[in-house]
Formats: C-alpha cells, structure tokens, sequence
C-alpha cells in the first residue's frame, strides 16, 4: 500500500498556475524530503496534503482513500509548523491535549498519551510552562509532541528547523531522525531547502522547481545520477562544474571535445545523439585532479583558495569555461591567487547533459529499467 | 436599590441572550450536519457544508446591526430630506431651498467651517509639539498621561470645567472664573466671554482642542518613535540641528500619520454638538451644524424633514475622508 | 484612519520614551523645554484640578471667592440677625442683647457696621453709637453686644453686618447633598444600566464578525471590510432621525414604551461595531496563520478555533476596545437624549449634567460636585488601562 499517492496534482491562483501536474508515489512509513529553492511549491504541496490548500487539480490518496474533498481534521495528518505553532495561552500539557480534546477523547486516554509523547521528547518536566517559558528546540519538540499524540498517518513537517540556530538544528535533526525509527509505520513528509537536511533525513528525495518534479529518488542516487542540469547544480556543495563540449563521436562511449581542442572518451552513452551535437560536461569539484601541464584537460589561473584543513577548494578561471571551476583537493595544498594550475578529471565520474538539460547517463538508465520493468509505468521519465 | 437590582438583572439578561446565540446557531448547526456518527464521506460533507455557513452565522448579527442602525438610516435620512416635517409628504428640496435660505443655516455653515480650520490644526500642531518635547524629558510619560486625560471626559462634563473658567461676575465682584481673574490681574476689565460674538466661538473651540490635542499627542508619539533613530543620527552627523532635524528629518517621515490624525479630528469636529449645546445651545452666534440638526430634530415637535437635511449636509462632508479612508484600507489589504 | 497600524502585541508601557535626538538632552534647549512641558501640564490639567478644588469647598466661599484662593483665608461681608428682643437682659438700665454672629471658632471679625449702607464702618473694639441713643459693638472673636436706653421692641432681632476672615473650608459636603437630593445617585446607576450591556454586547458581536472577516473562506469578503471602514466615519446624526421614528414606531404599535434601556443597548451597540470589528479584525487578521492551521489540522471547527483559541489570545485588542465603548457610552449624552427619556428611572448622567446647567446654572456647588461624581468612573478607568486605551489608538481609529 501506498501511504500518499499524488497523481497530476495541480494548484492555481487565480489564473496563475503553480503546481504543474505533480505525480508522486510514497510508501507507506517512508521518509520523504521535498527540497527545492523558494518559490518551487514545496510547501504549498505539504499544505495540499494537510487539507490546508484546495487541490486545483488531480487526485490525492492517503492510505488508498481520496482525500480530495475531506478536511484537514479528518485526514489523519499532523504537522509541525516551521514557527512551531504553539498555542501561546495554553501550558505544554494542553498544547498536546488539545486535538484529543477536540475529538472528545477521554481523560484518562489523553492523559497517558499525553505522557508517552512527552518521555519520549524528555518534555515531561515541562508539561505545567507556557511556551514562552521554553527554548527554542523545546518548543519545537512540543509541536513534534503535539503531532506524535494524535497518531497520524502521515507526519508532515514545514522546515521545522529553519527557526533553529546551527547547533539546536542538527541536535533536532537527530531527533527527527530518532522519531523516524520509533514510528515505522508513520509515512513522513519533511519539507526544507536545506540539502544537508534532505541528505542525512530522507529515504527518499523529491527535488521540486518551479511547480515540477525535477528528480524523485535516493538521496545518493540524486547525487550521483543527477536526472538533469538542474538537479546537478541544486544537490552537492560546491555545485557540479559545468562545461560547454562538443560530441566527436557517439556510441556506447562517448568522445567528447573541450573548446581548447583536446578530447576525452568518456563512458556515457550517446547512441541516439548526433556527432557535433553541442553538450553540457559536468563534473563534480571532488572529481577533479591536479595534474601536470601535459596530461592536463583544463589549465586556467588560481583565483581564490579556500583551505579548510582536511581539503583545499581552489577556484579557478579556466580559458575551457565562462564560469570559475571548483576543485575540491584532499588534504592541505600550497598555492597561491594568480598561479597557473593544471586539472585532469575522471571520465567515468563526468555527466553529460543535452541541450535540454537532460542527464545522457540517467537518459539511458531509464529506458533499460522502463525495458525490464514495462509493466510499472515510470513517473519520473514523463516529466523529462 | 430594586432598580439596581432590576437593572443588574435586565443586563446580565442582554448579554446572555447575545451570547446564547452564537452557542444556539452553532449547536444547530451541528445538529443539522452531523461529523459524529455518520459515515466518514457523510462527515467529510457535512464538515464542508458547515463550513460554508458557519461564517455568515458568525457575521449575520453584525451585518444585521450596521444596516439597521447605520446603512439604512442614512438611506432614509437621505429620502426624509425630501419630504416635509412629519416625512408624509413629498417636498422635493424645499427642505434645501429653506436651509440655504436660512440665516441660521449660514451661520452654523461658517462657523463649522471655522471649526474645521482651528480646531484639527491647533490639536495636531499642539500634539505633536508636545509628543516632540515630552520625548525629551524623563517623566514624559506623566506630562502626557495628563495631557491625555481630558480623553476620558465627557463633552459635557469638559463643558461643564470650562464654563467654570469662562465664569463672569459684575463688575465690582470678585470674579471667580480664571480667565477673568487672570484678565483682572493683568489690569484688563472681566468680559462675559460666552456672549462676546466671534470670539466666543473660539472659546468653545478651546474645549475641543482641549480634549484632543492629547489623543493626536499618542498618535504623533508613537510615529515620532517610529522613526527609524538611523536616519536621526545620520543628520547628527550631517551637522544639522535639533531644529532642522526635527522639521527636515522627523516631520516628513511621519506626514501620513499627520493627515490620519488631522482627519480624525476633522470628523469629530463635524459632529461636535454637545460642548455647543452645554455652553451657549447656539446662542449668540455659536450655532453649529450638529446642534441645529438636534435643534431642528425636536423643536416644536420635530421637524424630521429639516432635521433629517441637515445631517445629509454633515454626510456629504464627511465622504471624501470616507472615500480616503476606504482607500487606505484597501491598498493596505493588498499590500499584505 | 487607517495607516498607523502598529501591532497591539507590545506589552511594555504604553509611552516608551526613547532617547531620541540624544544630542538635544545635552544642549541648553534642555531647560527650556522642561519648562514648557511643566507649563503645558499645568495649562491642561489646571481647568480639572479647579472643578476638584471647587467641589471640595465649602458652597458659600466657592460662590463668592476664586478656587485659587482657596488656600489662604477669605474676608467676607456677611449679615446675621442678632438674638429676639425677647432674650433682652436689663443691665444698670439699659437693656442689652448678647451673643455671637457666628458659631465657627476660626472667625475672626475685622469691622462691622449697623447699616447696609456703611457695613464696615467701625473696627473691632469701636462703640458705633445708633440711632436712639442705642450702641453696638463687636470683638474679633464675634461676640457682640447691643445694647438700647429703651427696652428692645418687635419679633425679630436687629441685622448687623460684619467682615471677617474666614479660614478654607473644604469638606465633602456638597457631594453628600448631589448624591442623595440632587438625582446624581440614580443617574449613576442608570449610567451604568445603559454602559455595561452597551459594552458588553458589541464586544461579542464583533468578535465573531472580525473573525469571519479574517479568517472564515467567503465570497464578498473584502467588500464588507470596505464597507465596515466606511461605516466607521458615518456621522450619527444621520442615523438619529430615522432610529427615532422606527423606534417611535415599534413603540405605538406594540403598546410598550418607545425609549427604553433595551433600545439604546441596541443603538449603543449598532454604533459601536464599525469601529469594534475595525479594531478586532486588525488584531485578529495579524495573529500567526500557523496557529489557527495548527489548530485546523488539530481537528478543530471554526466555532472551536474561535471559542478556544482566538478569544483567549485576543484579550488584547478585546480590552482596548472595551474601554473606547465604555468611555464613548458612559460619556455620551446625544444617543441618551434622543433614545432614552427624561424620567428619574432613565437619566443619565451627561443628561442629568446638562440639565443642571440649565436650571442650576449658577449653583457652583451642585455642577461641579456632580461633574465629578460623573467624571470619577471615566477617569478611574483611564489611569488604570490607559496602556490598552493607547494600543487601541494606535491599532486603529477613534470615534
């Protein structure tokens, strides 16, 4: 069973259409992360979902049932505000009891949930405060308890720890994470724009732009299958590196051309595409080497070094790109603004995008998999 | 005692029957559309269907109140001014045609109109002057707390003070009015200010100057600290004096808040009645637009026609702060 | 009207003084304008400190002396009949009547005369020699001694005139004579008969009106809002006329009294809302979305979200508005007038003022002790929540 299927979603004001048709499919206690720059309809999709926003368009299940037309009070869904969201005139306690008392739960039954949820936050001691009485990771802990008591079926978070300062987040990071493994049963929906959240959390990604689901999947396969450019550049810090090439010759591998004239065989496939076709070379900062004069595919001049300890970034204006490359060296590596460096990368670890922007590896993965497995339709490859 | 009693008795009943409704509407609706007990796609409409009353509930005694007391008198005042005292006959403007004939008339439209330069500008200037200075020292907030008190009192009870200072003995007696003490003791001779014509009109104005300029020292306090302090501090450095930073730096910056209080006084003064009526009901040549509307309204029996023309008089003053007003509040909606 | 629109959430004092132009504290202006702010409080609290010294003082030293002198002795000319003929005493044959012109033991006589026309002819100690070898005198303590060759004739004693200083006297004396001869005590009470319901009710009306107007899904919402911005500078004299003949109305069709207390609840109540949802409806529209989504998902229904969540938090806004109605209603005289009668069970108290002023007009006594009485409430209210009284300003309008 799936815990939320979305099929051709679509969310419009007015005549402005925001959501364009979005098709997900999420398990049932899976943790799933929508992560995309602001303004990509991330969190209108998630206020979709709680019933807080109509659905323009398309059908939305939870749990198998539609839920198109049901209000949020009825949907089973709970969900942890970034502003936490905390009733201000009511003690801790009440704050967790009051969906329950809503629903006209007995107080016994309140009171033993209520209990639970806060052990397992280590709220207890604070059940009789106020919010303005508590820390800001307490507090957001109390609008986790507040979700936890109502027992959802989904658990939806709007980038809980965007109020957070950097070392609370990554303490509740943990925690969320915790939460996750005490609730297998619960699907989890966890909007932000922070990647490093999307990484270490999600069972799955979802990265959204512009009202479109650019890649669904694992967050390692985003980062080393990327669907498109846009996906490249959003996951992994540095963002990829960027190159314009030239197709030599096409084939199982592809020979590729830099605009310095030196060529590459590199191992993409590239059957469909036409020799000379103009592609996009994308390479990550971690997949670039220093090499010598002669073995070198990029030359260019030092323009910035950041040396972090255990890695160097260099920044580099090349004569092979507009934009500066970032080489991202391990360990501590002497140089200076202005010197001249030489860089080589590993072919098996470069991308190649067509003018669409789209992945020729992921491309090609695609139709083998859609090959073997015709009969399960694939959602993604309808956007690409 | 019993009518304390009684009293008490008749208010809690008031209150209870207004809270009574929104519990009665509310369980009612429950009733109609059930979300406990039914099928879950039955409650989902249900809460839906609610859902889609439940505001106009919430709205109908208030919407119910402003057109019976407020849109629809002005709708009706506007067609009794048409028609004759009792409002059973059909007049056409004759009720216009006597009211810009009358010498009353013109002379309430003047003085309104002097009513209308003095008292918003001498209350704003007061009030900012004073939001200004009591800023700068440290029991400020007393000096405006007092400053701000005579908010609290009644037009007539103001009246009532103020009579007392305007207060005229013969001659030969001692006068125990202050103004006229103070004119005594500066070698002047003690005047009947009340009955003095013009003049006594700003006497009356005094009053209300009295009264407001605190409520625009607030409103002025408050923008005045609103300032952001950079762009003070910036001046200072620029070399500019208080003076010059206060009319080149501050006074711009707040000019909305200026015009807001400047038009709420403005619609005060159209409808101040009271101090007139209290101090002189009209007499020696103080007469207003408002206190002859009441004058009109009960004098010999009524005359509801005349009356009813003369509050459409003071409407038709009043829509363009209204029309701004409704702009300002729309452009403020869109913007957030 | 519309454009100060500072949140009600701050919840320190209402004045913050903040040290703006920090430069000018330290110029010589700083004097200057220490004085003029002591000058200006004095100019706009002297006319209410009088009317309060007034009250307090005795009614014959208020009607005949400045309040100002209140402090310092006053000299007055007064005439008092000496004792009847018939407690005449003959002493050494003359005939003689003894006794005092005052009880008061502070008195103290400066001159005194025997006729109207020279009242303080003779000092204190003089014999002022009358007419048919009859004489008179007077000590400073007040105690006098007529006496006559010829027995004293008539009923009534002789009028002597006097100047004396007499020391300040204040007491509560004319507020007990307001309160139980002159009426005040009633209208008091039907003061508060006619503010409180007037208060209250609005208040709840326009709760639920701002909330629907805030947050409820509805067609034509923002055209009400224009419309409640509208109302809010409606004046009331266009309202009064046709009130007056519906009420009058309602009144002689259904036999019972045209103006009545459940008449001007209304009325009170339909003047007040422009301005009650005007206020509300800000405070209401800024709470934080999330919370009432919170509560929304939490599974609550408008009614709920309401009743347990947007009264609680709007205190605030509930209690500033609160106060603007009951200082407008308590301190309204126009409505009353015109919806309520002029009967002892219905006056209020503006109106029982007004009409003092016209049939006590010079009674200084009675108006400015009943002034009081009438003040006393408002301004109680005033200095106890006047920081909810200055949000509410700020947060919106006044009428």
């Amino acid at each position: 069973m799936t815990g939320v299927k979305l099929s051709n979603i679509r969310k419009s004001y007015a005549r402005n259409e925001v959501l364009h048709g979005i098709d997900l499919e999420i398990e049932l206690g899976e943790f799933v992360v929508f992560v995309g720059p602001s303004g990509c309809g991330k969190s209108t999709l998630l206020r979709m979902i709680a019933g807080l926003e109509s659905i323009s368009d398309g059908e939305m299940y939870i749990e198998g049932a539609l839920v198109n037309h049901i209000p949020a009070s009825m949907r089973g869904t709970a969900m942890v505000f970034q502003t936490y969201a905390l009733y201000p005139h009511m003690t801790v306690y009440d704050n967790m009891a009051f969906a329950m008392r809503i629903a006209k739960e007995s107080k016994e039954v309140i009171d033993e949930k209520v209990h639970q949820a806060a052990e397992l936050l280590q709220l207890t001691e604070y059940l009789g405060r106020l919010p303005k009485a508590l820390s800001g990771g307490q507090r957001q802990r109390v609008a986790i308890g507040r979700a936890i008591v109502r027992s959802p079926k989904v658990f939806l978070f709007d980038e809980p720890l965007s109020n957070l300062d950097a070392a609370l987040r990554v303490q509740t990071r943990i925690e969320i994470a915790n939460l996750k493994e005490n609730m297998p049963g619960t699907t989890m929906i966890y909007v932000t724009h922070d990647q490093v959240e999307a990484m270490t959390l999600a069972d799955r990604i979802v990265v959204l732009s512009a009202g479109k689901v650019e890649q669904f999947g694992s967050p390692l396969e985003l980062y080393t299958n990327p669907a498109n450019l846009f996906v490249a550049r959003f996951i992994g810090s540095p963002a990829m590196n960027i190159l314009p090439v030239v197709l030599e010759q096409s084939g199982p591998h592809s020979l590729i051309r830099f605009t310095s004239g030196k060529t590459l065989s590199v191992p993409v496939a590239s059957e469909l595409m036409e020799e000379g076709a103009e592609l996009q070379l994308g390479i990550r900062s971690e997949d670039l080497l220093l090499s010598d004069k002669l073995n070198a595919l990029l030359s260019g001049e030092v323009q910035f070094v950041e040396s972090l300890g255990e890695m160097t970034l260099i920044h580099v204006k090349c004569k092979e790109s507009d934009s500066i490359i970032v080489a991202k060296l391990v360990g501590i590596i002497e140089l200076h603004k202005g010197q001249t460096v030489h860089l080589s990368l590993m072919a098996d670890k470069v991308h190649l995008f067509n003018t669409e922007g789209h992945s020729l590896r992921y491309l090609d993965q695609q139709s083998c998999d859609a090959g073997q497995q015709a009969e399960q339709p694939d959602l993604v490859t309808d956007n690409v | 005692m019993t009518h304390l009693l009684s009293s008490l008795v008749i208010m809690l009943l008031g209150v209870a029957a207004c809270g009574f409704y929104f519990v009665f509407s509310n369980w009612l609706l429950l009733r109609i559309f059930p979300v406990r007990r039914v099928s879950l796609q039955q409650q989902a409409v249900n809460i839906q269907r609610a859902a889609l009353i439940r505001p106009w509930l919430f709205l109908a005694p208030a919407l119910g109140f402003l057109g019976l007391y407020l849109v629809y008198p002005v709708v009706e005042s506007v067609r009794l001014s048409l028609f004759d005292r009792g409002g059973d006959a059909f007049v056409g403007v004759a009720n216009y045609r006597w009211l810009f004939a009358s010498e009353e008339f013109q002379e309430s439209l003047l003085n309104n109109l002097l009513w209308l330069l003095v008292v918003p500008a001498c209350s704003t200037f007061l009030g900012l002057v004073i939001a200004a200075m009591t800023d700068k020292v440290r029991w400020g907030n007393i000096a405006k707390s007092l400053v701000f008190m005579p908010m609290a009192i009644s037009f007539i009870g103001a009246s009532i003070i103020w009579k007392f200072i305007y207060e005229y003995r013969g001659e030969g007696s001692e006068q125990i009015g202050l103004l006229n003490a103070v004119v005594e003791y500066l070698g002047g001779t003690a005047q009947p200010w009340i009955t003095l014509h013009f003049w006594n009109n700003l006497f009356l104005m005094v009053i209300l100057v009295w009264i407001q300029t605190g409520f625009a020292m607030v409103i002025l306090s408050a923008a005045l600290r609103g300032i952001p302090e950079e762009t003070v501090e910036a001046a200072v450095l620029d070399g500019a004096n208080g003076v010059q930073i206060f009319f080149k730096i501050m006074i711009p910056q707040i000019w909305s808040t200026i015009a807001v209080v400047w038009t709420t006084i403005t619609i005060t003064v159209l409808k101040v009645f009271d101090i007139v009526l209290a101090m002189t009901n009209g007499q020696w040549k103080t007469q207003v637009l408002a206190n002859m509307m009441y004058d009109w309204m009960f004098r010999g029996g009524g005359d509801f026609g005349r009356g009813a023309a003369i509050a459409v008089i003071i409407m038709v003053a009043v829509i363009p702060v209204m029309i701004w007003n409704i702009r300002q509040a729309n452009a403020q909606m869109e913007g957030r | 009207m519309v454009t100060v629109t500072k949140p009600l959430s701050s919840t320190d004092s209402p004045y913050q003084s903040r040290g703006l132009l920090s430069t000018l504290r330290r110029s010589p202006l700083t004097l200057l304008t220490h004085l003029s702010v002591i000058v200006i409080v004095v100019m706009w609290t002297l006319p209410t400190a009088g009317l309060l010294i007034s009250s307090l003082r005795d009614k014959e030293q208020l009607a005949v002396s400045g309040w100002w002198t209140s402090l310092s002795p006053s000299t007055q000319r007064l005439m008092v009949r000496s004792v009847p003929p018939d407690a005449q005493l003959e002493e050494g044959g003359r005939y003689v009547l003894r006794g005092k012109v005052s009880d008061d033991q502070a008195l103290q006589v400066l001159a005194f005369g025997w006729s109207s026309r020279e009242p303080a002819a003779y000092a204190v100690g003089d014999v002022a020699q009358m007419r048919k070898g009859q004489t008179l005198s007077i000590s400073s303590n007040g105690e006098y001694e007529l006496s006559s060759p010829e027995p004293f004739s008539g009923a009534r004693g002789k009028r002597l005139f006097y100047t004396a200083k007499i020391p300040p006297r204040f007491g509560l004396d004319n507020y007990r004579e307001v309160l139980t001869t002159g009426g005040i005590g009633q209208s008091f009470i039907n003061s508060l008969t006619v503010t409180i319901p007037a208060t209250v009710i609005p208040i709840l009306i326009a709760a639920f009106a701002a909330y629907a107007l805030s947050w409820m899904a509805m067609p034509g919402r923002g055209l009400l809002i224009a419309l409640i911005v509208g109302l809010l500078v409606v004046p009331l004299q266009m309202s009064l006329i046709p009130l007056l003949r519906m009420y009058n109305q309602i009144g002689s069709t259904f036999g019972v009294d045209a103006k009545s207390y459940l008449g001007i609840w209304l009325a009170h109540t339909g003047f007040g809302l422009p301005l009650a949802i005007y206020l509300l409806r800000n405070y209401i529209a800024n709470l934080p979305k999330e919370i009432i989504e919170s509560a929304r998902v939490d599974g609550a229904n408008d009614f709920e979200i309401f009743t347990r969540i947007i009264l609680p938090l709007s205190f605030p806004a509930l209690a500033s508005f609160a106060i603007f109605q009951f200082l407008w209603v308590w301190n309204d005289l126009l409505v009353a007038t015109v919806f309520l009668g002029t009967g002892e069970q219905q006056m209020v108290l503006t109106a029982r003022l007004r009409e003092m002023l016209g049939s006590y007009g010079g009674n200084w006594e009675v108006l400015t002790a009943s002034a009081f009485v009438s003040m006393a409430v408002p301004l109680l209210v005033f200095f106890s929540l006047q920081r909810y009284l200055v949000r509410g300003l700020l947060s919106g309008s006044v009428k």
